[in-house]
C-alpha cells in the first residue's frame, strides 16, 4: 500500500497528464460522432456572448452585400407573389411551403467556420427561439446544414462542411437520390455520393434536397454538378457538387422546423422495432 | 508573486481571444492559421509546480476547443506540450538550463528557436492527427503541420522579439 501512494507520489505529473490526455481523448472522438459533443462546444453563455459581440461589430462591414443577397431573394418571392399563373393555378398545391407543417425563423451566424475539417457555425438562436436539435439551417441561397446543441440564447449548426453530416439529395432532372458528405478539401465542393450508374447526368444539373428525411423540405437548390467519377465499385457516382452558398461568406439564415418530425421519427422507429 | 500571477492571467486571456477572434480565421491559402496561444506554454515561468502547470495548459487548450468547436484536440495537444516542456528544455538549452539561472530574455536566439520549433511541431502534429483523426490522411496531415508550424514559429517569434524591447 505504502508502496502504490510512494508510486502515484513520484509519478503524480506523468498520472495527471495521463488522466488529462484521456479527458481530451474523449471530447475529441465524441465530436467525431455525430451529434454527441455535449459538453465542450461553443453554444454556452460565454462564448456565445463573446462571439455575438464582435459580431455586432464585424457585421457591419458587410452590410452592402448582405443586403443585395436579402433584396435578390425579396425579388425572389416578389415574383412567385405575384405571379398569377403559377400561384393561382389550383390544380397542384404546393404542400411543402404553403402547408403548415415547416415552420421558418430568421437567425444570423455569428461565427463562421470553413477551414477545419468539421465545420461547425454558431447561430444567435437558441431554446428560447424553440431551436432545437435536428432543425435544418438554410440561407437565401441554398443549404447550410442542421442544428446539434442548443443553449438558452445559442446553437451550434453542423455545417455541410463537415465529415459527419449526411444530407439526403437528389437530381432535380431525374429524382434519383443519393446522400451528400463532404470529403475535406474545397469550402465550395460537396459530394452526392450513391447515385447509381444508370442515371443520366451532365455536368451542371441542378442538386436539390430530396425531401426523404423530416430535416429538410424538398426543392431547396444546393448546387451544380461540377465534375464526376465512378466508385471503387464502379456502380455509383461520386458527383462534386459546386454550391450555390458562398460558405465562406454567410450571415442572414433561416432556421426550419418541422412541425411533423417527431411524428415520422416516431413512425420509422415503430417500423424499424 | 502576486504580479507574476496577474501577468500570467491577463497572457492568457488576451492569447485566447487573439487565437479564436483573429488568428483562427485567417486561413491563409484557404487552410493555413498560426495557434500563437501556445505561447503562453512555451514562455510559463521556468519554476513552476508542474502540476498546476499541466492543469493549466488543459485549461488553455479546453478554452480554445470550446470556441473554435474542435472537440479536445487543443486540450490533447496543450497538455502533451506542457508535460515534455522540461525534457525539450534541456535538450535545447542544455546547461544554462540546468543552471537555473536561464530567461527568456537573455538566451542565445538559435537554441531559444530549437525550444519554439520542437515544441511548435510537436504541438501542430498531435492537433492535426487527431482533428482528421485518419490514419490514411498521414501526408495531408503532415503538410498541415508543416505550413501552420511555420506561420507559428515566425509569429512566436516576432512576438518574443517585440515584447522584450518593452522590459
Amino acid at each position: 500500500m505504502q508502496q502504490i501512494i510512494n508510486f502515484i507520489i513520484r509519478n503524480k505529473s506523468f498520472l495527471l497528464y495521463l488522466l488529462l490526455f484521456s479527458i481530451a481523448m474523449v471530447f475529441t472522438i465524441q465530436s467525431h460522432s455525430y451529434h454527441k459533443s455535449k459538453f465542450i462546444n461553443s453554444a454556452n453563455f460565454l462564448s456565445g456572448g463573446i462571439y455575438n459581440s464582435v459580431n455586432n461589430v464585424s457585421e457591419y462591414m458587410h452590410l452592402r452585400k448582405q443586403n443585395e443577397l436579402l433584396q435578390q431573394e425579396n425579388n425572389q418571392l416578389k415574383s412567385l407573389l405575384y405571379n398569377k399563373t403559377d400561384s393561382i393555378n389550383k390544380t397542384f398545391v404546393d404542400t411543402v411551403y404553403s402547408g403548415v407543417s415547416y415552420k421558418f425563423s430568421p437567425a444570423v451566424v455569428i461565427k463562421n467556420s470553413y477551414s477545419s475539417n468539421n465545420n461547425v457555425l454558431l447561430i444567435n438562436r437558441g431554446k428560447r427561439d424553440s431551436i432545437k436539435q435536428d432543425f435544418g439551417v438554410i440561407s437565401p441561397k441554398g443549404l447550410v446544414g442542421i442544428v446539434d446543441n442548443t443553449s438558452k440564447k445559442y446553437a451550434t449548426v453542423i455545417s455541410v462542411l463537415n465529415t459527419n453530416s449526411r444530407i439526403s439529395a437528389k437530381l432535380k432532372k431525374s429524382n434519383h437520390f443519393g446522400s451528400l458528405v463532404w470529403n475535406g478539401k474545397s469550402p465550395y465542393l460537396v459530394q452526392l455520393t450513391e447515385i447509381p450508374k444508370i442515371a443520366p447526368i451532365t455536368a451542371g444539373d441542378t442538386i436539390i434536397t430530396s425531401g426523404r428525411s423530416s430535416i429538410f423540405p424538398k426543392d431547396i437548390p444546393i448546387g451544380t454538378i461540377d465534375s464526376y467519377t465512378l466508385d471503387a465499385s464502379q456502380n455509383y457516382y461520386i458527383i462534386h457538387v459546386r454550391l450555390f452558398n458562398d460558405m465562406t461568406s454567410l450571415e442572414h439564415v433561416y432556421v426550419i422546423e418541422n412541425k411533423d418530425a417527431e411524428e415520422i421519427n416516431a413512425l420509422i422507429n415503430n417500423t424499424n422495432e | 508573486m502576486n504580479s507574476i500571477v496577474f501577468t500570467h492571467t491577463f497572457r492568457f486571456i488576451i492569447l485566447a481571444l487573439l487565437q479564436v477572434l483573429v488568428l483562427s480565421h485567417i486561413n491563409f491559402l484557404g487552410y493555413i492559421n498560426p495557434y500563437l496561444y501556445i505561447l503562453f506554454i512555451l514562455l510559463y515561468p521556468l519554476k513552476n509546480n508542474r502540476v498546476i502547470f499541466i492543469l493549466v495548459s488543459f485549461l488553455l487548450g479546453l478554452t480554445i476547443d470550446t470556441f473554435l468547436d474542435s472537440g479536445g484536440v487543443h486540450a490533447a495537444a496543450s497538455v502533451t506540450i506542457a508535460f515534455i516542456r522540461p525534457f525539450i528544455l534541456k535538450f535545447s538549452f542544455g546547461a544554462v538550463y540546468d543552471h537555473q539561472t536561464m530567461k527568456f530574455g537573455n538566451v542565445e536566439f538559435g537554441s531559444k528557436l530549437t525550444y519554439i520549433a520542437i515544441l511548435t511541431l510537436i504541438h501542430h502534429f498531435i492537433l492535426f492527427s487527431l482533428e482528421f483523426f485518419n490514419f490514411y490522411k498521414i501526408i495531408l496531415i503532415l503538410q498541415n503541420t508543416l505550413f501552420s508550424s511555420i506561420f507559428t514559429i515566425i509569429l512566436c517569434l516576432l512576438t518574443t522579439i517585440i515584447f522584450s524591447r518593452r522590459n
